[in-house]
């Protein structure tokens, strides 16, 4: 802070108010404090046999970059042109017409005009055009092109760990150029060079060593689960005491490891408890949980392709060793976008198990006929269909809830009214946000794609405010006070930035209000809902 | 006609010029961006901005109720307290309005008006202390959400080591 204060003099030249007018190649980087994430911890680098892996500080002047780090980043830079067609498409097809320039978060939000998603696509563009095309070795700035600088690699560093991939501005482009997947490529380029952020480069690190992000080990990940049993049992009187590791087991269930570790995620993953005791005790249900793969979420995916590859393998591998027919996925963002569009293709067909039938109500799920896993919001819905469950929604009747379309399942596999439809099976008020900023149109909470650290709030809070200003309308009309949503970074991130913009709204995920409603066979009178809060009507008896 | 029923009648000019100069502390493209699209939701600073101005003006002239002032100068601070600007930069634009004001009523001014003006310039001066106080609260506010997600984190990984007992 202190730093930031201009001195006297700088004040009295300041005083025309309106900022400097340069072209966007003139105006320099400047790395602010709040706005980026810290460097990646070497030893974690060094885990994943990532290259140059060293102590570095984005805001000293030397990057410890290998010498020939220019040569590296052409080479890789003409790798990926070669190997991904779509990669090369987008870098020639972009007119420039403006359409996705002020649909992203982050340049709504900041309002840095590098943010427009054409613009975080030109820094690399001006590079291709120079190295790669006849016009820009010959015509240079006037056909946009420009040479790789340490200033340009700064830019590069400093705007693609301000996009969170979520494909809000790919919705508006009439060329349907996916400017996540540049970001993705960006990102994946400066990994040649060991330029990663460490909200990233230790969870894939953790991940490929214990399974899951935040390096929870076998024995602790079932000791969470013992506290949620124990919980579940304290507020219902059923113990709901899950399967581990269990081969044979009909369907292998993963979840990201924030729904174990972190509140409130961790009442969302009560919930999945609740609802897999119910199905069994009615149904049969047969599900096991692995302590190996304890990790649905996937930040390899915002490291390289091949990195996503190995952690996603992971889960696969465990399902075969269990011998599972298919897969049950948690609430989770990118861990859908990455199975969704990715996985078929990477490590699939994941042939040694079943297209996926809902054991319940004999359902067959094709979508999933190549990866084998199911999102819970689709199975739940279908099993709330066919009525196979008994929910008592008055029990949500305090909560005035509205629902975040999570930027992945949303956009990344169109999954939209799933959700909706568990949520008002499951409650009783609810209300949508503006038309523009759910559903395909949905705003991010802007600190997807490994940017939910704490060093850069100014970044996540400035990201998150289109999502938080639409929740605001809702909480001010309706009284909205639940922002709902089917993911474990929304989880995380939410609710630092409903205490930012609207502190009066809470945070919860859907499987949550699912395990608040369920009526499980042989429970006593439950007097409060599972973050021990009093269900409606029974206040004053406490 | 009096001071205050001369910038009544140009409330409209004026605030629009306010806000014009407000949303020109950005950076071109951005403010052309933050004056042209209307939608509240697809221009959450603009809208937000504007709604601001005219709020505040209203209270200027009117009965400069502090907690009316803070409604509508709490959501742009807000904005601007996590945006890429300096303290002086978030706040100082409340302090536009003077040469606005000025500029606006020179033909007009007679000379036993400059109270009147000194007047509304002494209250413009008391938003920007409201603007000042609002600005810390945020930026405090900011600072405690930072710091409470490390200790929620410390704190469960603690917990997790089972190195904690509660009692």
């Amino acid at each position: 802070m202190a730093d930031d204060l201009a001195k006297p003099d700088e004040l009295l030249s300041g005083i025309g108010h309106k900022p400097p007018k340069t072209g966007w190649m003139d105006t320099p980087v400047n790395i602010r404090k709040g706005m980026y994430c810290y460097a990646s911890n070497p030893k974690s680098v060094d885990y994943l046999g990532l290259p140059n892996a060293r102590q570095w500080n984005p805001m000293e002047e030397d990057w410890k970059l290998p010498e020939n780090w220019k040569q590296i980043l052409h080479e890789g830079f003409r790798e990926r042109l070669d190997r991904f067609r779509s990669f090369k498409v987008f870098m020639d097809i972009c007119v420039r017409c403006g359409a996705c320039a002020d649909k992203c978060h982050f340049f709504i939000g900041t309002g840095d005009p590098k943010n427009m998603p054409v613009l975080r696509a030109e820094l690399l563009r001006s590079i291709y055009r120079n190295d790669f095309t006849l016009a820009g070795k010959l015509l240079g700035k006037v056909a946009g092109a420009r040479e790789m600088t340490f200033d340009v690699l700064k830019e590069w560093w400093y705007y693609l760990f301000q996009c969170t991939e979520c494909r809000r501005c790919s919705v508006f482009c009439p060329y349907g150029i996916d400017t996540a997947e540049i970001t993705i490529m960006g990102r994946e380029l400066l990994n040649l060079i060991g330029l990663n952020i460490d909200w990233i480069a230790t969870p894939v690190a953790n991940c490929y060593r214990t399974g899951n992000h935040l390096g929870i080990q076998p024995h602790a990940f079932k000791d969470m689960l013992d506290f949620f049993v124990e919980d579940v049992e304290d507020i219902t009187g059923v113990n709901v005491e899950p399967q581990y590791n269990k081969k044979g087991a009909d369907i292998l269930f993963i979840t990201p490891s924030g729904d174990v570790f972190a509140d409130p995620g961790t009442y969302t993953c009560m919930g999945y408890l609740i609802l897999f005791h119910y199905l069994k005790e009615k149904y049969g249900f047969d599900i096991t949980w692995s302590t190996y793969a304890s990790e649905g979420g996937n930040f390899g995916f915002f490291t390289s392709h091949e990195t996503m590859k190995r952690l996603n393998s992971k889960m696969y591998a465990e399902a075969k060793r269990l011998g599972v027919k298919w897969i049950l996925g948690g609430e989770c963002g990118h861990m859908w976008r990455v199975i969704n569009q990715y996985m078929d293709t990477m490590n699939g067909p994941a042939d040694f198990m079943e297209v996926p039938v809902s054991p319940i109500t004999g359902t067959k799920f094709e979508n999933a006929s190549g990866t084998k896993m199911v999102h819970i919001a689709e199975f739940t819905a279908d099993l709330i269909k066919h009525g196979k469950l008994e929910l008592d929604p008055s029990r949500n009747d305090n909560l005035k809830v509205t629902y975040h379309d999570s930027c992945n399942p949303s956009r990344g596999m169109g999954m939209l009214d799933e959700p909706r439809y568990v949520i008002q099976n499951a409650c009783n008020h609810f209300y949508e946000m503006p038309a523009n900023t759910i559903r395909e149109n949905t705003f991010c909470c802007g600190s997807g794609a490994g940017l939910n650290a704490g060093e850069d709030m100014e970044l996540r809070m400035t990201g998150g405010l289109p999502r938080a200003n639409a929740v605001k309308y809702v909480h001010e009309k309706h009284g909205v006070n639940m922002l709902s949503c089917v993911c474990a970074v929304d989880r995380a991130a939410l609710p630092a930035l409903m205490e930012y913009w609207v502190p009066e709204v809470d945070v919860v995920g859907m499987t949550e209000l699912v395990g608040n409603a369920l009526i499980l066979p042989g429970e006593k009178e439950r007097e409060t809902d599972l973050r021990g809060e009093p269900l409606p009507g029974m206040e004053e008896e406490e | 006609m009096n001071l205050k029923e001369l910038l009544e009648k140009r409330k409209t000019a004026i605030t629009k010029k306010w806000f014009d100069t407000v949303v020109e502390t950005y950076p071109s493209d951005t403010s052309r961006f933050l004056k042209k699209q209307k939608d509240p939701f697809d221009n959450p600073v603009g809208s937000t901005t504007l709604q601001g101005v005219e709020g505040m003006f209203d209270e200027l002239l009117g009965n400069m109720d502090q907690e009316v002032i803070t409604s509508f100068l709490d959501p742009i601070i807000r904005i601007r307290a996590v945006q890429a600007f300096s303290a002086s930069k978030a706040t100082g634009f409340i302090f536009f309005l003077k040469a606005i004001i000025r500029e606006s009523i020179k033909d007009e001014i007679r000379q036993n008006q400059t109270d009147e003006l000194l007047s509304i310039e002494s209250r413009i001066d008391e938003l920007g202390l409201i603007a000042f106080d609002i600005y810390m609260s945020c930026r405090e506010t900011l600072f405690r959400i930072k710091a409470e997600e490390e200790k929620k984190r410390t704190f469960s990984a603690f917990e997790r080591a089972g190195l904690i007992k509660e009692i």
